[in-house]
């Protein structure tokens, strides 16, 4: 009789490309949803693990705030090109030429909040059963309590109190017509793990993850990106600094951190070091202490 | 480095969110900001330092009440391991959470208030450990702080204890005093109880052998076929799944279920690897010599080792919505990907989980535990959940709500 040990990267990669097989085998419109973030980067890497050399049975999407890092666009376009999938985009600029959502207006106007709108949209258009995205539990603590198949109703909205359990590794995947999930391959993962997982594969990523001289601003302790998406008065001190973003999202709610990091192995071991919580870099989440949760149970990813 | 999963079995009173905050703590894995605003919360235990249970309080409605309503998962690591914690919450209402956080568990930590010694709520829990085939349990008697750090407290509990673990067949079981308020013997040795000799529970949990046993049962579900058919792999017909337990090899001959036909591996693929050998644990694309007809609810397994072939199965069950167990109903029962049609033909008996006696039942409601005969409209390719807990158990989904309600482990083929 034999023992083994799989290492932990093996492991959560098996778990995850599981959980892939498992939603490609369970519904009948999945997408993984693609924001050209190091995570959902990651899962494209895992789609290829579970499906090569067949197609992938979804098409990714991307909900466009508009407010996009130029690096991550060309990154996704290039991207697609390389795997030969389809990529979908919903533009949160239609569902504001639509008078679906208003603009925010002030000093900290974000498209962020808007995208919730867009992306249920493009899934109610598009018949989307299950939407495969990249949120790790690691990340905050009401993601902490999701599961990794998390039933949303018609609306969108995830119910903390109507969880169904999940057990061993068997994923409920039945819903009633309108309600779609959210299925979180990479649940397990730490931010660390991701990074690790990065620098074993080889995987490309968009340059602005690495260290890059950028002007900045200071708002609410945190190193925003200069940009015309910024709404930006007298009293912001542009400055240029040495930086690189450990999220990336829409520019006006992701922040930079100072760094000199502009290798991999730098970056984990900047990341091993830090003191500073991944979310922690986004605005969004700053708002107050149920914030995530109030997005959660809205739609949000 | 590999992964431990563990969870926790307690109550609030017994300290389990406070312990489970000194581990993260005490390994520095809070990071600035969650401790920032850790500080700035209300909260604060009666000496004015931070109360370490508020990390693990996810949900603004346990803020609200103060106690944990779900299944919160925490991650840290050491240098020698990682470690994923389900935290799940000890009120009785919530079994179900407990079943859900332990079934993925390879070792459970038993809290128990040294004050108050062996309670109902330890028997509820142990129970439940032994039911779900935990292999490592680890009981930590918390609150020594509390009872003066004294052996004679800690030896008249662990006494109790071994009766009880000794009824449920419990094997390995690992004993720790400890004080999680003042960090006692958690992650750091304490200088009070100079009479115990263990390991503290960060070392014990780091140095517990977790490896995976090779009994020989080969199972791969088939998840999903891979079929390119494009012109260059006209032929390629792979199949893709995750070996639930035991290990298969090029060369070996494997029995596809229910059909019951056989052939060869040709072939083992893990994206552009080609293994000769393939463990538990790891997502492969098996290719097989012989052209046979294969989909998805189909499992291939180790032809010297069948698994039991039945409709007619008896098994454990734990109810876990709240709607009751209907028998005029028919469920779907899902095992691993195979999904079929399934309904509840008898029920053995019912476990009254706080005295552990089994009693004569006609219904079954949330959070019940017991024992029925089920009857599929396929039959299952299964083996005893004691002998291989991944391809033992299964659950049961209400299709007029799609919820889940039931957890299933199999015992027997029935007569």
């Amino acid at each position: 009789m034999s023992k083994y040990n799989l290492d932990y990267l093996d492991e959560l990669e098996a778990e995850a490309i599981h959980i892939m097989r498992e939603v490609a085998g369970q519904f009948e419109k999945p997408a993984l949803l693609f924001s050209g973030g190091k995570d959902s980067i990651t899962l494209v890497r895992l789609a290829e693990k579970a499906f090569r050399p067949g197609k992938f049975p979804f098409p990714l999407v991307h909900i466009d705030t508009g407010h996009n890092f130029e690096e991550t666009i060309t990154y996704r376009d290039k991207m697609v090109e390389r795997i030969g999938e389809k990529l979908i985009i919903g533009h949160v600029q239609d569902s504001i030429d639509q008078g679906k959502v208003v603009e925010q207006t002030g000093k900290n106007a974000s498209r962020n909040g808007l995208q919730t709108v867009t992306l249920l949209d493009t899934i109610a258009l598009h018949k989307f059963d299950a939407c495969i995205g990249g949120a790790r539990r690691d990340e905050e603590k009401a993601r902490a309590k999701e599961r990794i198949f998390s039933v949303r109703d018609e609306f969108g909205q995830w119910d903390p109190k109507r969880q169904r359990p999940e057990l061993w590794n068997i994923y409920n995947g039945k819903i009633h017509k309108g309600e779609n999930v959210r299925v979180f391959p990479i649940s397990n993962w730490t931010e660390l793990d991701v990074w690790n997982y990065i620098k074993r594969e080889k995987i490309e990523l968009p340059s602005i993850y690495f260290a890059h001289n950028r002007d900045v601003i200071t708002r609410n302790g945190q190193l925003m990106a200069a940009s015309p998406f910024l709404n930006m008065d007298d009293e912001d001190i542009v400055e240029h600094k040495k930086v690189r973003f450990r999220t990336v999202g829409d520019m006006s709610c992701t922040a930079a951190v100072e760094s000199d990091a502009d290798q991999l192995d730098d970056i984990i071991a900047e990341i091993s070091a830090s003191k500073i919580s991944e979310r922690g870099a986004r605005m969004d989440d700053k708002v107050s202490e149920a914030a995530m949760e109030d997005r959660k149970k809205g739609g949000y990813f | 480095m590999n992964i431990l999963k563990f969870f926790t079995a307690g109550s609030v009173d017994d300290g389990k969110s406070t312990l489970i905050g000194r581990l993260l703590y005490d390994t520095d894995s809070i990071l600035a900001d969650q401790l920032e605003a850790l500080q700035s919360s209300n909260r604060k235990n009666d000496d004015g330092s931070i109360d370490l249970a508020i990390l693990t309080d996810g949900l603004r409605a346990e803020r609200e009440q103060g106690i944990t309503i779900d299944v919160a998962y925490k991650y840290f690591q050491t240098d020698k391991r990682k470690f994923i914690i389900a935290d799940t919450p000890g009120h009785i209402q919530y079994t179900r959470n407990m079943v859900t956080g332990a079934s993925t568990a390879k070792l459970a930590i038993i809290l128990i208030d040294a004050r108050n010694g062996v309670v109902e709520q330890t028997i509820r829990h142990s129970y439940l450990v032994s039911l779900l085939g935990i292999e490592h349990v680890v009981v930590c008697l918390n609150k020594m702080d509390m009872v003066g750090y004294s052996e004679t407290v800690f030896n008249a509990i662990t006494d109790r204890y071994k009766t009880l673990a000794a009824d449920l067949n419990l094997k390995d079981v690992t004993f720790i005093p400890v004080s999680a308020l003042k960090g006692d013997n958690v992650v750091n040795e304490s200088e009070y109880m100079p009479w115990y000799k263990g390991r503290s529970l960060l070392h014990f949990l780091e140095t517990v052998d977790v490896a995976e046993e090779d009994y020989g049962l080969a199972r791969m579900p088939v998840q999903w076929v891979v079929r390119p058919q494009t012109e260059a792999l006209h032929d390629y017909r792979g199949y893709a799944g995750r070996i639930l337990s035991g290990s298969f090899n090029v060369n070996d001959r494997v029995t596809v279920l229910p059909s019951g036909s056989s052939s060869v591996i040709e072939r083992i693929e893990i994206f552009d690897q080609e293994p000769a050998q393939a463990h538990a644990g790891q997502s492969v694309t098996l290719h097989l010599k012989d052209d046979i007809d294969i989909s998805r609810g189909d499992v291939l397994v180790n032809s010297d080792h069948l698994p039991k072939r039945a409709q007619l199965i008896e098994a454990d069950i734990c109810w876990m919505d709240a709607r009751p167990m209907d028998d005029s109903i028919t469920y779907l029962l899902q095992h691993n990907s195979k999904l079929t049609k399934c309904k509840i033909r008898e029920i053995i008996h019912k476990v009254d989980i706080n005295t552990l006696e089994k009693q004569d039942a006609h219904e079954f409601k949330l959070n019940d535990i017991g024992r029925v005969v089920i009857k599929t409209a396929d039959e299952l390719a299964f083996d005893v959940y004691s002998e291989n807990k991944a391809n033992g158990a299964a659950i049961l989904i209400d299709s007029r709500t799609n919820l889940t309600a039931a957890a299933l482990m199999f015992r027997a083929v029935a007569d």
